[in-house]
């Protein structure tokens, strides 16, 4: 869900975050005032160059004078606005988030694709969680291989969705959906038939690239071997959106 | 049409029916329905022969209330309120003579006799549910008989758009979907809004274990709810509205279809309504039933024909809601508030309930009490009062252990707080919420560590999966109360359940899960010690 369109005379405002003063544009948002003055936020479905989603809840930041938490993905800047993005609070949600999902499905790095070039891994690195305290739930999911370049494993699916934000938005396929509610929550190609049989897929790879965990790669890969490359985002959604 | 033209109406009706002394109501709504009332309506209309039965008339009408004794009858003199009616509880079929000889005669029959003295019916205060159980649903004329339709009517000849606004506002009414958020405000917002098009949008979406308050009120008397939404809509400069309802409540799916039909035909919804300037019209949607989609912004994803889930606010939906246009959100009680409100006015409607609680509040009674069904009662009544003499209290001869309020998103009342007056504040001093008014008693036997499991299990299942904290963390919550109900728990699954709780609380998307730990909150506040008892002894 995009943000309404910001209006043509745009001002610009200043802030604080973490006690640095910054100037930003009052159409940004806070994160990404933050990427562009390297103040690291941990997202998962935030993406420069797809529309905002506000799901992982892992971008939350807390804001002086205000009890409650706010995303920094779907935040707009304000004059005097003063953000902290990392207090010890933030520190332990952002944590026990992480570590809620490595629990809900099956995220094991050693044997996977992904390993090394993780974002999920990263974060969890970043997040300092080195082991998970809730049962694993090792729900049960197929792999489909059905398609000749790509491979989706259900099973390290975060449900990000920028799969399907970057087809709907960037390639203009919508081949991605979501089915289901909740933990059930799957992604699917078309009406929920196998990758290989869609009728919409252009085999273009965006969301193989965008995928942050191991759930989307391409075939033939060995653990470790699956490394991503998302620097096309941002250039094309700009161009995309200039026309 | 003006005034003049709607009573020109009214009287028709009157004529049509001048005949008839004495009404035999028979509640067709969907609880009673279950319980056979159909059967009972068919032999009373075919026993009712005209020569015999002069002046006698059978009509179906809605809700009476008392939906534990269903199906109910009543025999009333033409349009009289309930509490001056006979009611007869537990009719069935073959009753219907003696009913019918009761009606002729005058005599009350005493075996199947409910007392209208008794507290269920003399504590009440009705005004949304004026109608109910008296007009039928089906018919427009019917009500317009009643009064309806005229303060719309006055509303859009006599009154300016902010006239009706001020009127609301001095009103004091809070929305009743549960947030209670002031009417007047959100009415004022959105009207002050610069667009062309703006929407309304009626929230019927109710899915609450317990709560069927909007569903009677749709069954028992639709055109009431239209009436709101048309006087919200001229408020604000709405020219389109939306009904979204679920489509598990099929009867009050067709009786509003009917309603808009009619309203439809009579000129009330549609072109130059009353021969003004007032463009109006409204369209029914219906959801697949997701309990997420009761909030706002999913509910707008789903009427706009999206995945029903909710997106971040702001902007909120006064500002850019149903495609991206202004759009006002109430819930069907609230507009059901809107007539009383513009026919006496805001003052008088300020009048009843507490300081910052105005009007009444309907009230869905189920569970372990003995008057189970739907109450109407004015903001501060007490607990005990609706518990104990307006429900009748526990059945069985059990004790009382707690009342669940606000459904999913509410929690429990124990024994010691039970003589708090019932309004949004004092509620949530307690860790609760009025919610959309789904009460649910519970007595000795039921244990809370059970409770708290089927209400996470509940928000579980409707998580639309979007935000983690909500689709993950319900589900790890689900685990642990499942292990602690089974006696498999240790203490650390209880401060992980604790902690869980409060990250889930602070970090979720929208109100389905910032507000999915409250059961569990409330039964550790006042019976943390049913979940010690449980917990396995830890190893020393």
């Amino acid at each position: 869900m995009p943000l309404p369109t910001p209006q043509s005379s745009v001002r610009v405002v200043t802030m604080k975050v973490d006690g640095l003063d910054l100037s930003a544009r009052e159409d940004e948002t806070i994160i990404e005032v933050c990427r562009e003055n390297q103040i690291p936020i941990p997202s998962l479905c935030y993406l420069d160059g797809l529309s905002i989603l506000g799901g992982c809840r892992l971008c939350l930041v807390e804001l002086e004078g205000q009890s409650r938490l706010f995303a920094a993905c779907s935040t707009r800047v304000a004059e005097g606005m003063r953000v902290v993005t990392n207090s010890e609070r933030l520190q332990h949600y952002r944590r026990t988030i992480v570590e809620l999902l490595f629990a809900e499905r099956n995220h094991v790095c050693s044997v996977c694709v992904s390993n090394g070039h993780c974002e999920l891994q990263n974060l969890a690195q970043g997040c300092g969680v080195n082991h998970v305290r809730m049962p694993y739930r090792y729900p049960h999911y197929e792999v489909d291989s059905s398609h000749e370049m790509f491979r989706v494993d259900h099973t390290r699916c975060v449900l990000c969705s920028r799969c399907v934000r970057v087809c709907d938005e960037i390639e203009g396929a919508h081949t991605w959906d979501i089915m289901g509610r909740g933990s059930d929550c799957q992604v699917i190609t078309d009406l929920a038939r196998p990758w290989g049989d869609s009728s919409t897929c252009t085999s273009c790879g965006k969301c193989v690239q965008v995928c942050p965990t191991g759930a989307l790669v391409k075939q033939g890969t060995s653990a470790g071997e699956m490394v991503k490359d998302q620097s096309f985002l941002p250039i094309l959604a700009r161009r995309r959106h200039q026309r | 049409m003006n005034v003049d033209d709607l009573e020109e109406l009214a009287d028709k009706h009157r004529e049509e029916y001048a005949a008839v002394k004495t009404e035999i109501r028979v509640c067709t709504a969907a609880s009673c329905q279950s319980s056979g009332a159909l059967p009972v309506l068919e032999a009373l209309t075919t026993g009712c022969d005209a020569s015999d039965h002069a002046g006698c008339c059978v009509k179906q009408v809605g809700c009476m209330g008392l939906c534990s004794a269903g199906p109910l009858v009543a025999i009333a003199a033409k349009d009289a309120p309930l509490d001056q009616a006979q009611i007869y509880r537990d009719v069935a079929a073959t009753d219907a003579p003696e009913i019918l000889t009761s009606a002729k005669t005058g005599t009350p029959m005493e075996r199947l006799h409910c007392p209208t003295e008794m507290p269920f019916f003399a504590r009440q205060q009705r005004i949304v549910l004026e109608n109910s159980g008296i007009v039928d649903p089906n018919s427009f004329k019917g009500y317009v008989a009643l009064g309806g339709y005229h303060a719309m009517v006055h509303a859009l000849t006599e009154m300016t758009p902010a006239e009706v606004i001020a009127e609301v506002t001095t009103s004091g009414l809070r929305g009743r979907g549960g947030g209670g958020y002031p009417t007047g405000l959100k009415w004022s917002t959105v009207a002050k809004m610069p667009a062309t098009q703006k929407y309304v949008i009626c929230n019927a979406d109710e899915g609450d274990p317990g709560a069927f308050m909007d569903r009677a009120i749709l069954e028992s008397d639709p055109h009431r709810v239209l009436e709101g939404m048309a006087m919200a809509a001229y408020a604000i400069g709405a020219n389109k509205g939306f009904v979204y309802i679920r489509a598990e409540y099929p009867l009050a799916v067709e009786r509003l279809k009917t309603a808009i039909r009619k309203a439809k035909r009579a000129g009330f919804i549609g072109h130059h309504i009353c021969e003004t300037e007032f463009n109006f019209d409204i369209e029914i949607r219906l959801g697949a039933g997701a309990f997420v989609c009761g909030e706002e912004t999913a509910l707008m994803a789903s009427i706009e024909g999206g995945r029903g889930q909710p997106r971040p606010r702001p902007p909120y939906p006064a500002e850019s809601g149903l495609w991206g246009h202004p759009t006002l959100i109430n819930n069907v009680e609230t507009y059901a508030n809107i007539a009383p409100i513009v026919r006496e006015g805001g003052d008088w409607f300020a009048g009843i309930g507490t300081e910052r609680s105005k009007g009444t509040k309907v009230f869905a009674l189920a569970g372990a009490i003995c008057n189970t069904g739907l109450i109407e009662v004015p903001m501060g009544t007490p607990l005990r009062d609706i518990i104990e003499a307006i429900g009748g209290g526990i059945p069985g001869g059990k004790a009382f252990k707690a009342v669940q309020t606000g459904g999913p998103s509410g929690g429990c009342i124990p024994e010691a707080h039970l003589d708090i007056p019932v309004d949004y504040d004092s509620l949530k001093t307690l860790g609760t919420i009025m919610g959309s008014g789904g009460m649910i008693v519970m007595d000795e036997t039921s244990s809370m560590v059970e409770v708290a499991r089927f209400f996470m299990e509940f928000c579980m299942s409707e998580s639309c999966g979007k935000c983690i904290p909500c689709r993950a963390g319900t589900a790890q919550m689900h685990g642990l109360l499942d292990r602690i109900v089974k006696g498999e728990a240790g203490r650390q699954d209880l401060a992980l359940l604790e902690e869980l709780c409060e990250v889930v609380q602070a970090t979720s998307l929208c109100g389905l899960g910032q507000t999915a730990p409250n059961p569990v909150l409330s039964t550790l506040r006042y019976f943390r010690a049913e979940y010690e008892q449980r917990l396995l002894e830890q190893a020393a």
